[in-house]
């Protein structure tokens, strides 16, 4: 059984709707990432789960309740803020502490409690601190110490990572994954950083102007999106025009015009492709190749990257540059090949 | 040269400040019936004659009354009203805002006038809640600077954290907005009780026969002798005045150290 399950859940602030008919399940212990440029929606959507908007329409249910109007301080979710709101009159401890006042724990009890909590996100002996006294990443452990001591069935996190330096969010990545994996907790995580997403999650929603695009594991988003906002969010992808003739048994033909008459196992087109469509052929920078023979090209620019390096190739009868993703390139012009196994066929619109 | 020339001004402007109130003290503590140099020795028999007066103690406690009532009232309101205006998109804020503080630019003699004739229309009597009603116009709008100030400061994702934390919304104000609002509370406190302590024109149009302070001391001075006698309860005001301030950005300066925002 799900866990918790969104039904149908708009929500406007007067203007044009800012979630826009969302479902979503999540299972229990799941690492679930809501994945999606500024201002699609996510934090929207977030808020909604925690309590502190309420849907224009649908329905929110955890574990098997429903939630939909319930006020957030008797959900069973906890959030950490995308500013992390540690309270600056207390200091870490009872920052931490905070939400276990209903227990009404005996002292030392209480004491056992916040310090395990203390030593699980690294912050021991830092109790006393105050919170000006904290640096960023300090900061993000109170705000996900704080959330996880009232052991909630969802932790609800606001990009948690976005204000931390490149080093110390990758270093935070990794933690965070080890926490999760650690307490069991349902984590849903809001992220607009696709490699953050894709190495953190067990399964990823991606999010386009209030809408949920796909939900699929890191895996098959990158290698099967099915549509053309999804290929483009996760990663670089070339895109060229074709005509779907015929799907034939497990394999489809197409008309990809500069690129000939090409064969694809048909489990590559997204669904409801039909023959005759006008559809998109997509295929990743890392599968396109130099080679012998092929479609002749031109290097337009070089970004060395180290082992590999990236490339942009332009290709007669075509505006945008092709994106290469390998090794040197031979002198002079150089002709690009692929195999047509690694080709995506997409719907061109919706 | 420059440099003197701006000092010279500098004394001169704090002389031009000060001067006139520290004569207050001293003339306080001169012992003759005239305000008038030279000095005619040392004496305490003015603060002694201040302990005897006890038409003076009925008019001290009556402002006490009305400036405590009208200062805890004031903030209450001015709280109120500066959390809705921070915390929520209204409708109708920015004029709500521009009404309440409109008393501040009508001049006194005009409300007290206004209240006075209101107060007959609608038949009530002239008392010390009458005052208390005209301070609150003057009041309101102090307190509510001096709070929304602090709100605007106020990541509003602390309340909503605590109510994340499983706390309702009074244990909230309880826990995270009152500690946090507490210096300019007290800031408004001290401001709308010195404001509604001093203030003179609406008191004495609405206080009928209950004197505050100020309407007993200008009673006074129509007896030239007990003057010096005033004097000496001025210099205690006074002395007291800037105990208040001081307290004040103390308590101001004491938030001003913690930031307010959660990040
Ligand atoms: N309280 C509100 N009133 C009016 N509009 C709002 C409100 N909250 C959000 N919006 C609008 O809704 C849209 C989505 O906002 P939301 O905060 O959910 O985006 P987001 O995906 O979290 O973006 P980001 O990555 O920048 O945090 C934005 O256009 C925003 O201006
Ligand atoms: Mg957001």
């Amino acid at each position: 059984m799900n866990f918790l399950t969104i039904t149908n859940v708009s929500k406007s602030f007067g203007g044009p709707p800012v979630v826009n008919d969302v479902s979503l399940d999540v299972a229990r212990g799941e690492f679930f990432a809501l994945l999606g440029a500024s201002g699609c929606g996510k934090t929207t959507l977030l808020r909604m789960i925690a309590g502190f908007e309420t849907p224009d329409s649908g329905a929110i249910r955890i574990d098997g309740e429903d939630m939909t109007m319930v006020p957030p301080h008797l959900r069973p979710t906890n959030m950490v803020f995308q500013s992390y709101a540690i309270f600056p009159h207390l200091n870490v401890f009872d920052n931490i502490a905070y939400g276990l006042r209903k227990l009404k724990l005996p002292k030392d009890a209480l004491r056992a409690k916040v310090e395990a909590m203390l030593a699980t996100v690294r912050l021991e002996g830092l109790g006393k601190r105050g919170a000006d006294q904290l640096s960023g990443g300090q900061r993000q452990r109170v705000a996900l110490a704080r959330a996880l001591m009232r052991e909630p069935k969802i932790l609800l996190l606001d990009e948690p990572l976005g204000a931390l330096d490149k080093r110390l969010r990758e270093a935070m990545q990794v933690e965070l994954r080890a926490i999760q994996r650690k307490v069991g907790i349902t984590f849903l995580l809001v992220t607009h950083d696709q490699e953050e997403a894709l190495s953190l999650s067990d399964r990823v929603a991606v999010m386009h102007q209030g809408h949920i695009l796909q939900v699929a594991d890191p895996r098959s988003l990158y290698e099967r999106p099915n549509c053309r906002e999804v290929a483009d969010f996760i990663g670089e992808i070339n895109f060229f025009h074709a005509t779907l003739r015929e799907i034939a048994g497990a394999s489809a033909t197409v008309n990809a015009g500069l690129l000939g008459i090409l064969t694809l196992p048909a489990a590559n087109l997204a669904p409801g492709l039909k023959p005759g469509d006008h559809i998109l052929l997509a295929i990743r920078p890392e599968h396109v190749r130099f080679a012998d023979a092929g479609v002749v090209g031109e290097i337009a620019a070089a970004t060395f990257l180290g082992a590999r390096s990236h490339f942009h190739v332009k290709i007669a009868g075509r505006s945008e540059p092709v994106f290469v993703s390998g090794g040197a390139p031979p002198q002079g012009p150089v002709h690009l090949a692929f195999s047509p196994d690694r080709l995506i066929g997409l719907p061109t619109a919706g | 040269m420059k440099n003197k020339t701006l000092l010279l001004y500098a004394f001169a402007y704090l002389a031009f400040l000060y001067v006139p109130v520290l004569v207050l003290p001293v003339f306080s503590f001169n012992d003759s019936q005239f305000i008038a140099f030279p000095l005619s020795g040392f004496t305490t028999r003015w603060y002694a004659g201040l302990l005897a007066d006890s038409a003076l103690q009925h008019a001290l406690g009556n402002s006490l009354k009305v400036g405590v009532v009208t200062a805890l009232l004031s903030t209450l309101l001015g709280l109120t009203a500066a959390r809705a205006v921070t915390r929520y998109r209204l409708r109708g804020t920015g004029a709500a805002l521009g009404f309440i503080s409109l008393p501040l630019f009508i001049p006194d003699i005009v409300l007290g006038l206004s209240l006075l004739m209101l107060l007959g229309a609608v038949g009530l009597p002239l008392s010390l809640a009458g005052v208390v009603l005209g301070h609150l116009l003057v009041c309101v709008p102090f307190a509510l600077i001096v709070l929304i100030a602090r709100f605007e400061g106020f990541d509003k994702n602390l309340e909503e954290a605590s109510a994340d934390l499983g706390e309702d919304g009074w244990m909230t104000f309880w826990r995270v907005t009152f500690p946090l609002m507490l210096p300019g509370i007290a800031a408004s406190l001290l401001l709308t009780f010195i404001t509604s302590f001093d203030e003179f024109l609406v008191a004495y149009f609405l206080s009928g026969t209950e004197a505050t302070l100020p309407i007993y001391i200008w009673g006074q001075l129509r007896f030239p002798g007990r003057l010096p006698m005033v004097l000496a309860l001025g210099a205690i005001i006074l002395g007291a005045s800037v105990a208040l301030v001081v307290l004040a950005e103390y308590v101001r300066n004491l938030g001003v150290k913690k930031p307010m925002v959660g990040a």
